[in-house]
């Protein structure tokens, strides 16, 4: 088992060879790597603008970062992040416009609460589907994903009626009725999408982390997550406490979908695929390997390069994709984290082995094994 | 069968030591099969035959010692050798693809090509001409999925028969098979020795062995004690060479003094997955303040029986009562709050958490209680304090409560799931193993613990596979057979021979009877 020692090696390990190899990739094509990251870090933190806009993006970053934590702890894989937010966030849209002479609380209120529960049931069912029948969560929150962007897609198009329309694919400006936008924020941040959605999101993260780790619900999810034979014995109902995992993993994914449309964005609009910020998260879990801090870390990291990116063509001419590039491979040496750890576990028995030489005797065997090593050579040949 | 003698043994495994660390899972063991021959392999859980027999398939090497095949030294380094060598294995636990079909299984590994294609017209040719010989009827076209438990066994005596297997090792081949069944394997086998194949029988039931083998060999801790011609043996002296006379520490204890029923079992029938009855119609009661103990050979039924008890398994028919409560087919919450403790069989499994903290793991039938928990809020120093105070009361040895239970040694984690159910103060106690793979100290620890909860008026059921352990500590005996109790008798009334006995499915009635006769017997040899 990798202890989180560990981990948080292979995590700051990974960041730091998939920036590496990002700068290869650079050279390999004729840039220079250093104006390259230096364009990115500069456009990031050169305007209050830019950071701002750093804070709005991690906001859903670290929702549904938490998602996918959570289904993971409770032992499943959620695909279903993506779709989950984008029903959320018509949801949300769809209310606050539809009830704009409701007290402006009242609007958040209702409007948070609407995208909550469509992202709750959106992981209910799948939750449902596998605790009750062994269904694959994997396949069904892939499918949903697509059956909750078209329903959202259609939603826009055809349901929303016109009043609440901008263009024919998208909705009105939810404004000062029941946007979470902070004027001293936006006036801080010279006019950023920021919103309170990052306060939701951090507050979130604290509430969360206390449930996991101090509520009877959180103790029972680690229990069915790591060992459901011994919850069932112990008499943890498991696939009620599943189901309930994977119910708080879609209300999570909702309320980023929240925070995008009363915040980010203030309006929705129709998506070509399901959004990116979904799938995004699952990348933010994994490199937050499995610590709520790691999320928020990761989700601020991701977002940074992903807003530092933009100016690299103005500046430096490397292209923005590189940024998907990076982090792509960033996921990638999490994901391959066995190696990190094997290199981790060498290094440390090299450590030993070499302070055992200086103690004498072990010096004097070490040399007879390499001779014994040579004399296999030899009559291996 | 005078002309089989004559000829070189088919194996013969000499001196055969196995060492994993310090433990000697086979230490000096002889066997010498001849071709045409049903040997039988006879001993206990652990005694050693399955790593004698994994040794002779190429899956394990021997520390020492010399195997001869056909008289000729071999070394057998993987299955792919044995299999060259003509060795083939039957399963206990089959080997087979579900969504294939049985030509395509039996061709696994062994394919017959055209080209870049797969002959399966031929190998299916080749197939039916097997099962036509040697009467193993199955449909070589029929997917695994669609037939019966027999004829996957079927399937896979083919398999070895498909390679050419002159050797065929059997590993307790009746234990998943209907009595039915059992009666066409052993024609089977018979008829496989009559064509001059060598077959090793590894069982632990006395009647088959009448009732098959040509000759028997008993293992016990390790070694090879004796091969009997089994035609000539009886049945009570294998048991008595199986189980050994070995002399165990006994607990001292005193009297039971028994009170109402807390547990009554009325006509239970559970069944498996594959619809396959595990406990058969079974009626069992415990009364307070005695121990019952659950004798059986593995697999008879007891794992079924214990988690239908304890609400993991769900029974088909019949009822469970506890103290007065009907708690047949309760969630395990029910049941435990109702007042069972559970020590199961396999820790590791469903005993503990073993990445969680030995402190949640102390608290994880209850964690949701006061004062472990307030308003769904976990309280952590009431849940800490309870663990720190099991752990001395229990002496379990571990660095930290906030470690990993997985972190402690097999002895310490057992004494920890011993010390959880204990310390709830339950009416019922279902000790399931409580003592495999610990060692002495320990397993006299716990046999303490379990005496002194008899005493405090408990129920208790004990299951074991260790006849010394049940002879041990139980007041009753109730011997299971077939997922049936076959019969219960006071401890102080019964003998080793007259339960192993009873443990192959023979009567109370008939056990008495023949060790009655065989008695009688000696006497009259000795004027």
């Amino acid at each position: 088992m990798q202890s989180r020692n560990n981990k948080t090696i292979i995590a700051i390990c990974s960041v730091v060879f998939g920036l590496i190899a990002g700068a290869i990739i650079m050279l390999f094509f004729g840039y220079n790597p250093f104006s390259g990251y230096g364009s990115l870090i500069s456009t990031a933190f050169g305007t209050p603008q830019n950071i701002g806009e750093i804070f709005s993006q991690m906001t859903p970053l670290i929702l549904t970062g938490l998602s996918f934590l959570i289904a993971q702890q409770a032992g499943f894989f959620n695909i279903g992040m993506s779709g989950q937010l984008f029903g959320a966030w018509v949801g949300s849209v769809w209310f606050a416009l539809t009830f704009p002479h409701l007290p402006d609380f009242l609007i958040i209120i209702g409007a948070t609460t609407f995208g909550v529960v469509i992202g709750a049931i959106s992981g209910f069912i799948p939750g449902y589907l596998r605790a009750r029948f062994g269904a694959s969560e994997v396949i069904i929150t892939i499918m949903m994903n697509y059956v909750i962007l078209y329903l959202g897609n259609d939603a826009i198009t055809a349901v929303f009626p016109n009043s609440i329309k901008q263009t024919v694919d998208s909705s009105n400006q939810v404004g000062n009725h029941g946007g979470i936008g902070l004027k001293w924020l936006s006036d801080l941040t010279n006019q950023s999408s920021i919103s309170a959605g990052i306060f939701i999101a951090l507050i979130t993260t604290l509430l969360i982390w206390f449930v996991m780790k101090k509520t009877t619900l959180g103790f029972s999810i680690d229990a069915v997550g790591k060992n459901a034979d011994a919850a069932k014995y112990a008499g943890i109902n498991e696939k009620a406490t599943q189901i309930w995992a994977m119910t708080l993993s879609g209300a999570l994914s909702g309320l980023g979908g929240v925070t995008e449309g009363l915040g980010h964005y203030g309006n929705v609009f129709v998506q070509n695929s399901t959004p990116e910020t979904g799938f995004n998260g699952m990348a933010v879990a994994l490199l937050g390997s499995g610590s709520f801090i790691g999320v928020i870390l990761a989700a601020a990291l991701f977002s940074a390069l992903t807003v530092g990116g933009a100016g690299m063509p103005n500046i430096s001419g490397v292209p923005t994709e590189l940024v998907a590039i990076v982090i792509a491979l960033i996921i990638f040496f999490v994901g391959t984290g066995y190696l990190i750890d094997l290199m981790i576990e060498k290094i440390k028995s090299a450590d030993q082995a070499s302070s055992n030489k200086g103690k004498g005797p072990g010096a004097g065997k070490q040399q007879q094994k390499k001779i014994s090593k040579k004399e296999q050579k030899e009559l291996e040949a | 069968m005078e002309q089989i003698k004559e000829k070189i043994p088919a194996i013969k495994m000499e001196h055969i030591v196995k060492k994993f660390g310090n433990f000697a899972a086979n230490d000096d063991i002889n066997l010498e099969v001849k071709a045409g021959e049903i040997h039988a392999l006879l001993g206990e859980n652990g005694a050693g035959k399955s790593t004698l027999m994994n040794i002779l398939s190429g899956l394990l090497q021997p520390t020492s010692g010399e195997i001869f095949l056909r008289g000729k030294k071999v070394k057998i380094k993987n299955p792919a050798a044995a299999s060259k060598l003509g060795i083939g294995m039957v399963h206990q636990h089959f080997m087979l693809i579900d969504a294939f079909t049985v030509t395509e299984n039996i061709m696994l590994g062994a394919e017959k090509t055209k080209g870049a294609s797969l002959d399966i017209e031929t190998a299916k040719k080749e197939i039916q001409a097997l099962v036509d010989k040697y009467k193993l009827k199955v449909n070589p076209d029929a997917l695994i999925t669609d037939i019966s438990v027999g004829q996957q066994q079927r399937v896979e005596i083919l398999k070895t028969l498909y390679r050419k297997a002159d050797i065929l090792i059997f590993d307790e081949p009746t234990a998943v098979l209907t009595t039915q069944e059992i009666q066409e394997l052993i024609a089977t086998m018979k008829n496989l020795a009559a064509e001059g194949k060598a077959i090793i029988l590894i069982t632990h039931k006395l009647e088959e062995i009448r009732q098959a083998a040509d000759r028997v060999t008993v293992i016990r801790s390790g070694k090879s004690l004796e091969t009997f011609n089994a035609k000539n043996v009886s049945a009570i002296t294998l048991a008595e060479k199986m189980v050994g006379r070995k002399v165990s520490f006994t607990t001292e204890k005193k009297a039971a003094k028994t009170g109402k029923d807390i547990l009554k079992i009325n006509d239970l029938v559970v069944k498996d997955a594959e619809n396959v009855t595990k406990v058969d119609h079974l009626s069992l009661d415990i009364r307070a303040g005695e121990i019952i103990g659950i004798a059986g050979i593995d697999g008879n039924g007891q794992t079924e029986l214990v988690q239908t008890v304890t609400g993991l398994t769900h029974s088909q028919s019949g009822e469970i009562i506890l103290d007065g409560k009907n708690i047949t087919n309760k969630t395990p919450r029910k049941i435990i709050k109702a007042g069972t403790s559970h020590i199961p069989e396999d820790r590791l499994r469903h005993g503990l958490e073993i990445n969680m903290p030995l402190a949640d793991n102390m608290v994880i039938e209850n964690f949701y209680e006061k004062p472990y928990a307030r308003m769904g809020i976990l309280q952590g120093k009431a849940i800490a304090d309870h663990a720190k105070k099991l752990i001395k009361q229990f002496d379990v040895k571990m660095t930290s409560i906030d470690e990993p239970a997985g972190s402690l040694s097999g002895g310490n984690q057992q004494k920890a799931v011993v010390a959880r159910e204990l310390s709830r103060d339950s009416k019922l106690i279902v000790a399931a193993q409580p003592t495999r793979g610990l060692d002495v100290g320990a397993i006299e620890y716990i046999h303490k613990q379990l005496i002194k909860q008899r005493d405090l008026g408990k129920a208790v059921m004990l299951i074991s596979f260790e006849l010394d352990e049940i002879l041990d500590l139980a007041d009753r005996i109730a011997v299971i057979s077939s997922g049936k109790i076959i019969g219960v008798v006071n401890t102080k009334d019964t003998t080793k021979e007259e339960l192993g006995l009873m443990m192959t499915g023979v009567g109370l009635k008939s056990a008495r009877k023949e060790l009655e006769a065989s008695k009688n017997k000696n006497k009259a040899g000795v004027k």
